[in-house]
């Protein structure tokens, strides 16, 4: 069993770390075929409130596969930190054992045999199970959406966001903040919002025009649970009109905003806050930085960069909370709230092991009939494939190699480009790839594939650019997302140097020749974030190209050298 | 990422200067601050300079300066063709020493501040403004 002294428990007053987190024992507990549901859920309830933190589901209604990343690279004072580290060294520095069931949870190696043994994660109806036991322990506990929800399936792009509205509904949440929502344009956010039967919260979504807080959302909520007034407090991701098309919410500005977040935290203190909450998308490396800059926040539960931390961050006397993606986990959080402060607290990332973890019938029923109409166009088998298909890393994934792959052959193109998003579950070797799988990890509102000439000059701005929104050493001029992924190209990065100076060597797979910075060359690619842009949808690029090949396999991806990691 | 056929060639123009990144510091900018101090001691510190870390639109990018008891300050975008920006004159009866505007980026540069104090001392606060082709979020 989990004894008491196997989670993270951490008294404020001596910022001292009285337990280990239960990742070591359910390795060890896995390991022997005895995981069970109880075991996952168990938590001695602590202190006097408690938070549930689900965000970036990307629409992933049911189980999945997802593999973590192998390639996450820090910079500047974030280099060798969580979230920045991965693999065996992420195992050492949380006691996990090799082959273990949070090995498979939380780093990438082995994931195939591992995903083989340990099944499916996530799935919204099990993540309904673990959302009841905790309120089964403490009623009032605040149950709050990071945001990237209506965002990233089949259904979703189909309802337009509303097969998710419908599921979350039902799982009651208290608050929620947003992110990828907005590619759903403004009018159909706002149509979304004004429904919502929770709080829909932005400090930082201000109106373009008069660069003042947007009235269609709440900066923060005040909630009394347990005796203990809190502010909920929400932030969406800064970047929106940068990273995502700003033409589909002209009439929204964002911004990290610090002194704004200032100003919050001392209203609701004003207004008698005894726990300030932040319910971020600002990505952990920027929420890092704001818990150093703004006074006041005790608890941030961040969003955005995907990252699955088996123990909070503590910056200063605030605890940082990250609870990955596409709804493989769940965060407890239990604090102790005393005297107008928090004095302890207890933490648990729950891996939703879909094999382990009941579905809850009633959670169950919506989401089969949000996707019922859609059923027969989804499951359509459009291939296999003979290698291990995922995404995330911050150079290259199989899929994404397999995206540019299709774009290559099925746009005639010289160079490939597909955007460095991190959603999108994992297909295993020997797996039939349906038509759902392929949308898993294309679908949006912006997806047409574009064909361009782009001179070499050019080619080598986008990559500098793009290298600088993630290897910026200060995080408040990173966007989140993952590097460029390059089809036909190779090239050599230096992620230490300045912008400018980080890409050299770049060359023309195919020939094998210097890409030449005057000559023009067809690159073929997806997401542009600029209005009007024509070309088939990058979904029907895809299942043209994998139909074609009717087994794939993607073979090794060596043509970007790094260097400064 | 982003570009269709026909942005790309409304892009070119922007590629060029990008390749500059950042911007270098204008002499004329010297020239500017030389002429506002006369050439004093400017001091870090007492002036509140806001402007995103990214701006959503290099266009139009929305800043605002304060300095409690200054007399004026001065704005400029260090790595435009033409820094100066506007420079804000606050009178002995003025409730607020602060001014907002929105100020257009040629790409990524410092933004300076510099405020006159009624005692004749400047304060200065600067903060880097990037501008980029932006596109592939997460």
């Amino acid at each position: 069993m989990i004894s008491r002294r196997d989670f993270l428990q951490v008294s404020m007053a001596a910022s001292a770390m009285l337990g280990a987190s239960g990742f070591g024992n359910w390795a060890r507990l896995a390991a022997q075929q005895k995981l069970t549901q109880d075991q996952l859920l168990d938590f001695d309830t602590f202190g006097n409130v408690s938070l549930i933190h689900v965000t970036d589901i990307h629409a992933q209604l049911k189980p999945i596969y997802f593999r973590e990343p192998e390639i996450n690279l820090g910079v500047g004072s974030a280099k060798g930190q969580v979230p920045h580290v991965t693999g065996a060294d992420f195992r050492k520095m949380y006691g996990i054992e090799d082959g273990s069931a949070s090995a498979y949870a939380l780093s990438y190696n082995d994931f195939t045999s591992l995903a083989q043994g340990y099944g499916k994660v996530g799935g919204l109806d099990r993540v309904a199970t673990v959302i009841n036991s905790i309120r089964a322990a403490r009623p009032d506990a605040l149950l709050l959406d990071g945001g990237d929800t209506w965002h990233g399936s089949y259904t979703c792009y189909h309802t337009e966001g509303q097969d998710m509205v419908n599921v979350m509904n039902v799982l009651k949440p208290d608050a929620m903040t947003f992110h990828w929502e907005f590619t759903l344009g403004g009018d159909r956010v706002r149509e979304l919002v004004q429904d919502l039967p929770f709080a829909a919260l932005g400090a930082n979504i201000f109106d373009a025009e008069w660069d003042e807080p947007a009235e269609d959302f709440a900066p923060y909520k005040m909630f009394e649970r347990g005796g203990v007034k809190i502010a909920v407090i929400g932030q969406a991701f800064p970047y929106m009109p940068i990273a995502n098309p700003r033409w589909m919410f002209p009439e929204y500005s964002f911004g990290i905003r610090d002194e704004r977040m200032q100003e919050v935290v001392d209203e609701v203190k004003a207004e008698g806050a005894e726990l300030v909450v932040l319910l971020s998308h600002n990505g952990f490396d920027v929420d890092k930085k704001m818990a150093s800059r703004v006074k006041g926040l005790d608890v941030i539960l961040s969003g955005h960069t995907h990252d699955a931390l088996p123990e909070p961050v503590l910056v200063g006397e605030t605890i940082i909370i990250a609870s990955g993606s596409n709804g493989k986990f769940v965060s407890r959080i239990d604090l102790d709230v005393r005297d107008g402060r928090m004095m302890g607290f207890r933490h648990k990332l729950i891996p939703i092991f879909s094999d382990v973890i009941e579905s809850d019938k009633e959670v169950a029923a919506v989401i089969d009939a949000q996707r019922a109409p859609y059923e027969d166009a989804m499951s359509e088998v459009i291939g296999q494939t003979d290698s291990l298909l995922y995404r995330r890393g911050n150079f290259n994934g199989t899929w994404d190699d397999l995206i540019c792959d299709a774009l290559l052959s099925e746009r005639e193109a010289d160079i490939a480009m597909s955007p460095g998003v991190r959603w999108g579950p994992s297909i295993l070797p020997g797996q039939d790839i349906t038509r759902e799988d392929i949308w898993n990890v294309t679908s949006m509102t912006y997806g047409q594939a574009y064909r361009s000439e782009m001179t070499g000059e050019f080619i080598n701005v986008i990559l500098e650019d793009v290298a600088d929104n993630l290897f910026n050493s200060d995080p408040y001029y990173q966007q989140g997302g993952d590097m460029v992924r390059i089809g036909g190209m190779g090239y050599r990065i230096d992620i230490n140097k300045p912008q400018g100076e980080r890409i050299s060597e770049m060359t023309l797979l195919k020939t094998g020749e210097r890409i030449d910075p005057a000559k023009s060359y067809v690159v073929a690619g997806w997401a542009s974030v600029n209005e009007g842009t024509e070309g088939p949808q990058i979904w029907d690029v895809v299942e043209n190209h994998i139909r074609k090949q009717g087994t794939v396999t993607v073979a090794p991806n060596n043509s970007v050298t790094v260097v400064g990691a | 990422m982003e570009f269709s056929r026909r942005d790309t060639l409304a892009l070119g123009l922007g590629a060029m200067a990008l390749t500059m990144l950042p911007f270098r510091a204008h002499a004329a900018t010297d020239d500017a601050i030389a002429a506002f101090t006369g050439g004093a001691d400017i001091a870090e510190g007492g002036v509140t300079l806001t402007a995103p870390e990214i701006a959503e639109n290099g266009n139009t990018v929305p800043i605002s300066v304060a300095a409690e008891g200054a007399s004026a300050i001065m704005v400029l975008a260090t790595g435009n063709p033409t820094p100066g920006v506007a420079t804000f004159n606050f009178g002995e009866l003025a409730g607020a020493h602060s001014a907002s505007t929105r100020i257009r980026l040629a790409g990524t540069q410092d933004v300076v501040a510099i405020a006159k104090m009624a005692d004749g001392s400047f304060a200065k606060a600067s903060s880097t403004v990037k501008v980029t082709i932006g596109g592939c979020g997460g």
